[in-house]
């Protein structure tokens, strides 16, 4: 169903398109040799490439081009054996040079597509644009002192990679998705981590609206640094309302970059001088144009894990999964690994099952991600085994499961620990079954009188006579032999 | 003691190696003389005590046999754009008043590591903008060449631009060599003002990392002497890739002595058709005359070849150099190093202040032009047509050295002239760059050699041109011209003499 704002004179589209900016995974910057780790000291990972001293010159860090390389790939996205480095001028003090060292007119990436699992099990395609390196800016610090604005360099010179869609997007929805779809990627390529809160991913929302049904592409505004997927979501929703709140008072839509205040939900244009610049692009004379062989880029390719789009399709025809189950899955490689080492000469459905249900519900309450689980993937397999054998039921399980996340301890030794073992001794059983029928003359007249339903209940009577431990099959058959039901 | 501040470098080298003098005594001479001329304004920053302690350095391996080469000992003046460690470095700005360096540039690193002696830091024109030493913070740089019997009476002349200080201590004998760098005949012209050899090497052969950045594609470090055999060791010395500077070429450094040894018979020698300008002062046409005919005598074949676009190349050199300028200067901003001039208003208004006061006319003038070529609306018109014509005159060159191995100019189109001419007319004092800056658009070796004087008895350069990273071909061509020309003239006050 498609989303649409409702104005005065009728219904709204929204259009969107976002550019991502993911931090590479890269232990040096994309021009010199600092760390990057986060969290660190101010200004205790600046060398003096970052801090722009006088003749200091970068040097292109070659991981941070494999890892774009890689990323590129990753997005079925055409790579451009032919890029250049080019410098955006500005001035602020914490963009130590003047200039940021940018791709512009020539990215290393050029266009490829993020397919979008959407909530019905179809899929749509969200076209990429195109694929560039960067350098980070430093941070101002404008909180430590009441007259002064310190600086922090640990950022500057970080390698980003800016990520620009087409304005295929339709809905905050659909946002949200691109970017969980987006990030899963990244981090199945172990280019980007994704981790929004500490800054390796930001967005920046170009919104505009057209009324529904047109093909129009109306005035956009652009919605910088937005951090996280919700305040993403919530920002085109905030900004498509206004947009349209504007059109409906007979105004029109200024291109202007503002910014999303999450506290009072709305969007806010930036001060005119932080974005009124002319920012001089040109080549950087101190970087040789980046010249990639076919041979480096199909060895990269050749090293390409499963993404998870394959990884889906192969989860629904090797396991017979629905494509939401399989889609759900293989959306992180934890969860995924974890899943096939479960199913892995078992029932997949039941795995799958598992996983998604009991397992993702531990990992949830606990806020604990699936690799930090107490129950590792052998343990829930034999957790499993012991259903499957008859050993105990479903339900007993569950209490088992409960355990074993508290105790860490393997479920077959709390099973013979708290006696959970099923009874599947027929004599015992028989024991059960005749004291339920003796207790309870008029049920069971019922069943002997063809009343084939009440047979269930009896069933459950055996069971909560046996703590839950008879096997319930077994139960079943030989009420049926002693009622003739 | 024959004068220790006379000698060439290859004579330091056999002097040490004889044992007929000392580094130290060289060393101390050396530094006489930089007390004695300091009228010059030559040098920025002396660097006396670092020129003691490495040439007791010297002296002492020496000793103990293990001399590193023939740099070992040699003292050398340092142009003021090479950062030092532990020494302050200025290029000739105000805005970087109280920078010293913590690093040490590549190209004075190797040659440290060679055992040359530094004696200081030599001054030049603010960020190595200008042709006359005249756009310096800390004042203009005398050419120690005065006029012929006109010693007393005139003004002082200009020593070029802009490695000026370096070129006019090596002229006046405060040092037998300096290094200094060309953007666009920051080395070859002052060395033509001053009477020496300079030689800019193909762009990529020296690093420049640590070399205080005017323009990223033009800027190569290259030496001075008074030799040309004096600046092939020297080159030697200062060559090599660094893979801290992406643009330094990864080929080794050949023997360029070896080169000079080579006679000039049958080089082919292209002397340039669009050099020949209109209002060329008549002594510089007749030496460049004068030029064709010592290298036939040397067995040289002289040719006339065509290089189609010259005419654009100074209107090219003035986009492309201001604009990568216009980027490599906005560091300066007086956050992190350097001056900082803040009477408490706004961020932008402490940038304005900073840079306002801490740039000269020039240096504003080119951080304009460059602001403007790469600004909206008319980057296509100026700088993408630069770069444009750039490859133009690239291709020119590589076309004319299908036929010729070296080509043959003047280095510039007058002589020296008195220090606060041609300040008031910005394209006037350009003009001095014509016949070098494109062999700089091109990236190409070039050399300029003092081949004569004229009649104010003022040298006057010629200027040879080479195939890229073919110095070899360019150190064999100047030494048959060094050879036929026998110019042996010095100016007064040479190496201490009266």
């Amino acid at each position: 169903m498609s989303y649409l704002v409702k104005g005065e004179r009728g219904d709204w589209e929204a259009v969107v398109g976002l550019e991502v900016h993911a931090q590479i995974v890269s232990n040096a910057k994309l021009f010199s040799g600092a760390a990057t780790q986060f969290g660190a000291a101010p200004n205790t990972q600046v060398s003096l490439v970052d801090a722009a001293m006088p003749g200091m010159l970068p040097v292109l860090n070659g991981h941070c081009v494999a890892q774009a390389v890689r990323t590129g790939l990753g997005l079925k996205a055409k790579i451009n054996t032919r890029s250049v480095f080019e410098r955006k001028n500005y001035f602020y003090p914490d963009l130590p040079h003047g200039y940021q060292i940018s791709q512009y007119s020539q990215p290393i990436v050029g266009e490829g597509a993020v397919l979008l699992d959407m909530a019905d099990g179809s899929t749509r395609t969200i076209g990429i644009e195109r694929l560039h390196m960067e350098q980070d800016a430093g941070k101002s610090l404008h909180d430590q002192d009441p007259n002064r604005t310190f600086i922090d360099l640990n950022r500057a010179g970080v390698a980003l990679m800016e990520i620009v869609s087409r304005p295929d997007i339709r809905s905050p929805e659909e946002a949200g998705l691109y970017l969980r779809k987006l990030r899963s990627i990244l981090r199945y390529l172990g280019t980007c981590d994704g981790n929004m809160e500490e800054g390796s991913m930001r967005a920046d929302v170009n919104v505009s609206v057209r009324p529904k049904g047109s093909n129009e592409l109306r005035t956009r505004a652009e919605v910088k640094n937005v951090n996280s997927v919700r305040f993403v979501m919530q920002a085109i929703e905030a900004e498509a309302a206004r947009q349209v709140a504007v059109y409906d008072a007979g105004g029109q839509v200024t291109q202007e970059t503002r910014l999303y205040d999450s506290d009072a939900g709305e969007t806010r244009p930036m001060r005119i001088k932080e974005f009124a610049h002319d920012y001089r692009y040109f080549p950087d004379p101190d970087l040789l144009p980046l010249v990639l062989t076919d041979e480096y880029i199909r060895k990269i390719e050749a090293d390409l894990p499963e993404l998870p789009d394959a990884k889906k399709q192969r989860f629904i025809a090797d396991y017979g999964l629905s494509p939401y189950d399989a889609q759900v899955l293989a959306a992180e490689r934890e969860t995924a690994n974890y899943f096939e080492r479960v199913a892995k000469g078992r029932d997949a459905k039941q795995a799958a099952n598992w996983v998604t249900g009991v397992l993702f519900a531990h990992v949830n309450e606990t806020g604990k991600s699936i690799d930090a689980s107490p129950i590792g993937p052998e343990a829930l397999g034999q957790l499993l085994d012991l259903i499957n054998a008859g050993t105990i039921s479903g339900r007993i399980a569950k209490e088992v499961f409960a355990d074993m996340a508290a105790t860490g301890k393997p479920a077959k030794d709390i099973v013979a620990a708290r006696g959970l073992t099923q009874i599947s001794d027929a004599g015992a059983i028989e024991v059960a079954v005749d004291k339920v029928i003796a207790a309870n003359p008029k049920q069971a007249a019922d069943v002997r009188a063809g009343k084939a339903k009440t047979i269930g209940w009896l069933v459950g009577q055996v069971m909560k006579a046996t703590g839950g431990k008879a096997n319930p099959q077994m139960v079943n058959e030989l009420l049926k032999r002693k009622l003739g039901g | 003691m024959t004068a220790l501040t006379g000698l060439s470098i290859a004579a330091v080298r056999d002097g040490l190696a004889e044992r007929d003098f000392t580094a130290l005594e060289l060393a101390r001479e050396h530094l006489r003389s930089i007390e004695k001329a300091r009228h010059l304004n030559a040098f920025i920053t002396e660097t006396p005590e670092i020129a003691l302690a490495r040439a007791k350095e010297s002296d002492a391996r020496r000793a103990k046999g293990k001399a590193l080469g023939p740099m070992d000992g040699v003292p050398i003046a340092i142009k003021d754009l090479f950062c030092t460690a532990s020494v302050p470095t200025t290029a000739g700005s105000h805005i970087l008043d109280g920078f010293t360096p913590t690093y040490e540039s590549t190209v004075t690193a190797k040659l440290k590591a060679a055992g040359a002696v530094m004696l200081g830091k030599t001054n030049m024109d603010e960020f190595a903008m200008g042709s006359s030493n005249m756009t310096s913070y800390h004042g203009p740089v005398k050419n120690p060449w005065r006029p012929k019997g006109r010693e007393k009476r005139d003004k002082n002349l200009v020593p070029g631009g802009s490695s000026g200080g370096s070129a006019a201590a090596v002229a006046a004998g405060l040092a037998p060599a300096a290094i200094g760098t060309d953007t666009g005949g920051s080395i070859r012209q002052p060395a033509s003002f001053c009477g020496i050899v300079g030689m800019k090497p193909t762009y990529g052969r020296c690093s420049r990392w640590g070399i205080v950045a005017f323009a990223s594609s033009l800027d190569q470090a290259g030496p001075f002497a008074r030799s040309v055999e004096d600046t092939a060791i020297l080159l030697a010395a200062m060559a090599g890739h660094d893979p801290k500077d992406s643009t330094s070429a990864p080929v080794a450094v050949p023997d360029f002595q070896a080169a000079l040894k080579k006679s000039a018979k049958g080089l082919k020698v292209g002397i340039p058709k669009e050099y020949t300008m209109d209002g060329m002062p008549a002594a510089i046409d007749a030496l460049w005359k004068r030029g064709v005919a010592w290298m036939q005598a040397q067995g040289a074949e002289c040719r006339e070849v065509s290089l189609p676009h010259t005419a654009y190349a100074l209107p090219t050199y003035y986009i492309v150099a201001p604009a990568e300028a216009s980027s490599n200067l906005a560091r300066y901003d007086g956050v992190r190093f350097g001056l900082r001039v803040d009477e408490g208003g706004t961020l932008d208004e402490m940038y304005a202040a900073t840079r306002g006061e801490g740039f000269g006319a020039e240096v504003r003038r080119r951080v304009l032009i460059g602001t403007y070529v790469l600004s909206a609306g008319y980057y296509d018109a100026y700088y993408l047509k630069a770069q444009k014509v750039r490859a133009l005159i690239a291709e020119d060159f590589r076309k004319a050295f299908e036929a010729v191995d070296v080509l043959l100019t003047p280095t510039a189109p007058s002589a020296a002239f008195a220090i606060g001419d041609k300040m008031d007319d910005p394209v006037a004092m350009y003009l001095n760059d014509v016949f070098t800056v494109p062999a700089s658009l091109a990236g190409l070796p070039a050399i300029s050699l003092p081949a004569g004087l004229d009649a104010d008895g003022l040298p006057l350069g010629l200027h040879l041109i080479a195939k890229p990273f073919d110095e070899e071909t360019l150190f064999r061509a100047a030494a048959a011209l060094e050879e036929a020309c026998s110019f042996d003239a010095h100016p007064p006050g040479f190496g201490g003499s009266p």
